[in-house]
């Protein structure tokens, strides 16, 4: 007699764990029920992840990097379920390797982004970069390969993110979030929504708290994500879905620059 | 209450004030290392017998005890070893993707984190170093500049804008024996990252934490002969230098052995970095933070016993603080626990080697000598084993032995200064340049001290912090080339034009 | 008003070298030598030492607004002999509560050798009038108790204040002198910096402090080694340059043994043997004892012991 299994429910990710929407709603997709989040449930994963934001970006960089690497371990590990939820095994390959990818910017980036600057006067100058806060992503297709390449330059610079997953395909979104669960990303650092595009996204296009947007996944039309977002200034960024660039992570950040006399 | 509770609380205290307060032994295991009786050579993915036949034993310096039996390579051997790395180059680490060598750096840096344990106290059997030390200090450093450099492997064309940066092809590399395991993570981790393959040589006195590191190279897959290891003295180290199929030469280690090597490579069109000698500065203004002044002049000599080429071993304090600062130095001095490597509590451990031992005291009485006050604190230095106890020169003239050369060992020569021109003159007059150390709590003076020090490495307010992240190497005789960092690329790649 | 001299307005080091330097501390040097001393491996009978050190030189303490003459009679028993099964297990140093508890800990201690520690001068907040907080301090010590603990006039302090937070101080001194010796809680947790806790301390002391001590253990943050660290090297100025002897009291989230023997090997290696007495070292804690009889029992038994075997009182 064959087993019957145990089915996965899938839930959203929020705060290092796995709440139902506070809804209640769930919307079919790829054969099951996945959670509706609405603009209550950003509402909580945006202030998780400004709660989030201090100790991340508090964090040696060393530490970031290896937080990011040990995501790539625990995607290897599962990379038959991934495989099954995505394009497949040649996608789930290329996901973890960028994942590796940009966890090697982590110690790196502020080298080449930042500089001491040669002022013309006693004073040491030099600019560093900053994370500049959380950020909303809206994830490209494809389901797996798209959302890592946009989430990792975002929180290897510092950064926490609200992240709405495909709508069609939503459930390799959450498998990853498992990832992101045992893999030491502290709770809130980063958050998976899945639902409705046309419900999430202008929730996280108004949100005041969030600081950047990600409309690299964005289908449809982005002048009113735009406009929403320029309601408190957000930092709008139209990226390339499959691109791997420091400059992908220097979009999320903030440059401080600092002066200091030379003198006895 | 009852009587017998009054009679209790009512027990005169016998142990008013404690005559003593002594730690008890806390000896890190020595189990978790597992000691072959003797090592081969390291050579295309595998140990070999040494084409020289000759042996030498290496021993526990803090017990004067043999731990195992190595290999001295001769000229065949060497040559062996840089054929193996020659082939692994042109056939397979040349060829794999970037990508996948980072992926390989990141494998030994993650290994070398898991056996953290067993390498640290290796370390300290071998060495001498504390084992906090090589358990909070070497290890963790060690496998960071792997993690570091690994990230670089597949980014090299961000790290020289406009160049298209290339490997060198086969690296030489020479490390000493004060800081083995960390040495050879600053030499492999980036020549391997930039795409070239390596035979190194470790110090004649510190060979088994390299050769244990073939162990990770195994556990993590490296194709064979990315990694060679050759054991040996002197002599290994003057054949690699001068074998004609290696594309460069990275040295750290004494001056006069350095500038021996920049020698025997005139004229050869090979690349060369050297890390040599120091004699640093640490200065003290009197608005430094006293107590923590004290606590980096302390670290600044004292640490690895004073075997650091960039060890404050001047300490240049201003006459107007200097009572106070001498006296809560010795005090400090008098804390300092002196003893076995293994145990935990161990702040200063054994001098590497009798040779070693023998200069440091024929300079500590040069010192004398030429007049200088000594000052060391009442230790009880262990029967057998090399030991030196931490030592403070005071009355010292800048023109004294002391004063001038390296003695590479826990001894702090002390002079006064009145004016921080007066600093910087007498912190700049050496042939050295390695680091300083400045202690103020005025910004602005931190920065012109730093702008107007000729040292590649300036502490301010700390010392002896090192990071893969950050930039390594002197000015002058102290050597060329910088090692971590961006910066630390820049010797393993040949970059041609746009 | 005092009689004792008063600092000039804004805190000048005075001519003669009666205070010693002020001096600046460096945070993340200070932090990492705390860190680094806190490494420090204490076993067998050098811990067994340490432990039963701490019972010695704690101070048992219940400050709860819930506080009963029941409560501090159970709190006083367990003070005088924290383990009924083993008399080798020392009493505490003194017991500490509020002032109305204080005839109820006197009553409770008398004919031992445990002494009354009251707080006073508007614990924990000092947001009231010198009257008030003088009155409270005269009637802390007519009840009977020995030690008195003040808190610093935080207020004046953060707004620049100092010569007023010298003075309340030596006018509480001024109220113990010859009848109750005095501890001086800085609530380092509000200060800010590790500066302001050296000037803080150096304030405190030259007010006549007997102690100096960390915190209420009111707030949040409290006893930390750094904090400690930076309170020992003015102690050990002070000692250096005047000669003058005075007690360091850490209080406030100290709960398990462990963390104990990390404050104790810390005066142990900055003031040395001398301070490793009741009379001029204390750890304030209320859980922390239970821990420490914990640990003396995994030294004695071998085994990890289980909080059900100890009395909660």
């Amino acid at each position: 007699m064959s087993r019957l299994p145990v089915r996965k429910t899938y839930k959203l990710f929020i705060g290092g764990a796995f709440p139902r929407s506070e809804s209640g709603r769930t919307y079919e997709a790829e054969g099951a029920n996945v959670a509706r989040g609405s603009r209550k449930d950003i509402r909580d994963a945006v202030r998780v992840a400004r709660q989030a934001g201090a100790a991340w970006s508090g964090m040696t960089a060393y530490n970031r990097g290896q937080v990011l690497y040990r995501v790539a371990e625990m995607m290897e590990a599962r990379r038959a379920e991934l495989a099954s939820l995505c394009t497949g095994g040649d996608e789930v390959e290329r996901a973890i390797d960028r994942v590796v990818w940009y966890a090697g910017w982590a110690d790196k980036f502020a080298q080449v982004v930042g500089s001491s600057n040669p002022v013309a006067g006693p004073y040491f100058n030099f600019t560093v970069p900053e994370p500049t806060g959380v950020t909303g992503i809206l994830a490209p297709e494809p389901p797996l390969l798209g959302l890592v390449s946009r989430l990792a330059p975002v929180i290897v610079g510092g950064n926490t993110a609200v992240v709405i997953a495909s709508e069609a395909h939503p459930l390799v979104a959450i498998e990853l979030a498992e990832c992101l669960a045992t893999a030491d990303v502290p709770a809130g650092v980063a958050n998976v929504i899945t639902g409705l595009r046309r419900e999430l996204a202008p929730a996280i296009a108004s949100h005041m708290d969030v600081v950047a947007l990600d409309l690299t996944g964005a289908d449809g039309d982005v002048a009113e994500l735009e406009r929403l977002g320029a309601e408190n200034v957000k930092r709008i960024v139209r990226g390339k879905p499959d691109d791997e660039s420091p400059y992908e992570i220097a979009a999320f950040l903030e440059l401080k620059t600092v002066w200091h006399p030379i003198g006895m | 209450m009852t009587e017998r509770k009054r009679e209790v609380a009512r027990r005169p205290d016998t142990a008013a004030i404690p005559t003593a307060w002594e730690y008890a032994p806390a000896p890190e295991s020595r189990e978790v290392v597992h000691l072959q009786d003797r090592y081969g050579l390291f050579i295309g993915g595998q140990f070999v017998e040494p084409l020289s036949n000759e042996r030498y034993t290496t021993i526990d310096p803090a017990r004067e005890a043999p731990l195992a039996e190595v290999a001295q390579a001769g000229k065949a051997d060497v040559d062996r070893a840089v054929k193996a790395a020659r082939a692994a180059y042109a056939e397979s680490w040349s060829r794999i993707r970037p990508s996948e060598r980072a992926k390989y750096l990141f494998r030994i840096a993650r290994i070398l984190q898991e056996r953290s344990r067993e390498f640290a106290v290796l370390e300290s059997m071998n060495g001498g170093k504390p084992i906090r030390e090589s358990r909070d200090v070497d290890l963790p450093l060690a496998a960071a500049h792997f993690f570091y450099y690994a990230g670089w492997a597949d980014k090299l064309e961000y790290a020289f804008p406009h160049r298209t940066p290339r490997p060198l092809g086969v690296a030489g590399q020479i490390i000493p024996w004060n800081f083995p395991l960390l040495m050879l993570a600053w030499k492999i981790a980036p020549a391997l990252a930039a795409g070239n393959t390596v035979v190194l040589k470790p110090a004649e006195t510190t060979p088994l934490t390299a050769l244990l590191f073939c162990d990770v190279v195994r556990q993590a897959e490296l194709p064979p002969g990315v990694v060679n290891i050759v054991t040996g003295d002197g002599r290994t180290g003057a054949e690699l230098v001068s074998h004609p199929d290696v594309n460069k030469i990275a040295f750290t280690g004494s001056t006069e052995v350095g500038k021996a090597i920049q020698k025997t490579l005139a004229g050869t069109g090979k690349r060369l970095t050297l890390e040599l000698g120091g004699k640093a500065a640490n200065i003290i203004f009197d608005d430094a933070p006293l107590d923590q002044a004290v606590e980096g002049i302390v670290n600044g000599i004292y640490f690895n016993q004073g075997h650091v080429c960039c060890a404050g071993s001047r300490l240049l304090v201003e006459e107007s603080i200097y009572e106070t600062v001498i006296s809560k130095l010795k005090r400090r001095m008098q804390t300092l626990r002196i003893g076995d490597p293994l145990d935990k509590n161990t702040d200063v451990g054994a001098i590497n080697s009798k040779q070693q031992l023998d200069k440091i005291g024929s300079l500590v009485q040069a010192g004398i000598d030429e007049g200088a006050e000594i000052y060391q604190p009442p230790c009880k230095l262990p029967e057998r084993g090399y030991w030196f106890a931490p030592t403070v020169f005071t009355n010292v003239a800048q023109s004294y032995r002391i004063a001038q050369e390296e003695i590479f060992g826990p001894v702090l020569s002390v002079l006064t200064f009145r004016t921080p021109d007066e600093a910087i003159e007498k912190a700049n007059n050496t042939p050295y340049g390695l680091s300083a150390g400045v202690w103020t709590e005025k910004g602005s003076r931190i920065l012109a001290m730093a702008q107007r020090l000729r040292a590649g490495v300036v502490w301010a307010n700390t010392y002896n912090r090192f990071d893969p992240a950050s930039p390594f190497g002197g000015y002058k005789e102290s050597g060329f080339g910088r090692e971590g960092g961006r910066h630390g690329l820049e010797p393993y790649v040949l970059l041609d034009g746009a | 008003m005092a009689t004792t001299p008063v600092l000039p307005g804004g805190f000048e080091l005075p001519l003669e070298p009666r205070l010693p330097r002020l001096g600046s501390v460096d945070a993340v040097a200070l932090e990492e030598r705390a860190a680094s001393l806190a490494t420090r491996s204490i076993k067998r009978d050098s811990k067994v030492f340490a432990l039963d050190l701490a019972i010695r030189v704690m101070d048992l303490t219940t400050l709860e607004g819930a506080d009963t003459p029941g409560k501090v009679a159970a709190l006083a028993s367990k003070g005088i002999r924290p383990d009924p099964s083993d008399a080798s297990v020392p009493s505490v140093a003194a017991i500490c509560v509020y002032p109305n508890l204080v005839p109820y800990a006197v009553e409770r201690t008398k004919g031992t050798n445990v002494k009354v520690a009251a707080v006073a001068t508007a614990f924990p907040s000092g947001q009231s009038s010198m009257d008030v907080k003088l009155l409270e301090t005269r009637e802390v010590i007519d009840a009977g108790a020995h030690e008195v603990d003040m808190v610093i006039n935080r207020g004046a302090f953060l707004s620049g204040r100092y010569a007023e937070v010298y003075d309340e101080i030596v006018r509480v001194k001024e109220v113990c002198a010859g009848r109750a010796h005095l501890k001086v809680i800085l609530e380092t947790g509000e200060l800010g910096t590790y500066d302001n806790v050296r000037r803080a301390s150096l304030l405190a002391i030259a007010g006549g402090a007997d102690f100096i001590k960390t915190s209420t253990g009111k707030l949040a943050s409290s006893a930390t080694l750094p904090v400690q660290l930076c309170m020992l090297e003015v102690i050990r100025d002070v000692h250096e340059e005047t000669g003058r002897v005075v007690g360091m009291k850490a209080a406030g989230g100290i709960r398990q043994a462990k963390q104990a023997i990390q404050f104790l090997v810390q005066v142990h290696e900055t003031l040395g043997l001398a301070w490793l007495t009741p009379d001029r070292y204390r750890l304030g804690a209320s859980t922390l004892l239970n821990d420490v009889l914990m640990q003396i029992h995994k030294e004695k038994t071998g085994r990890y012991q289980n909080p059900d075997y100890f009395t909660v009182d």
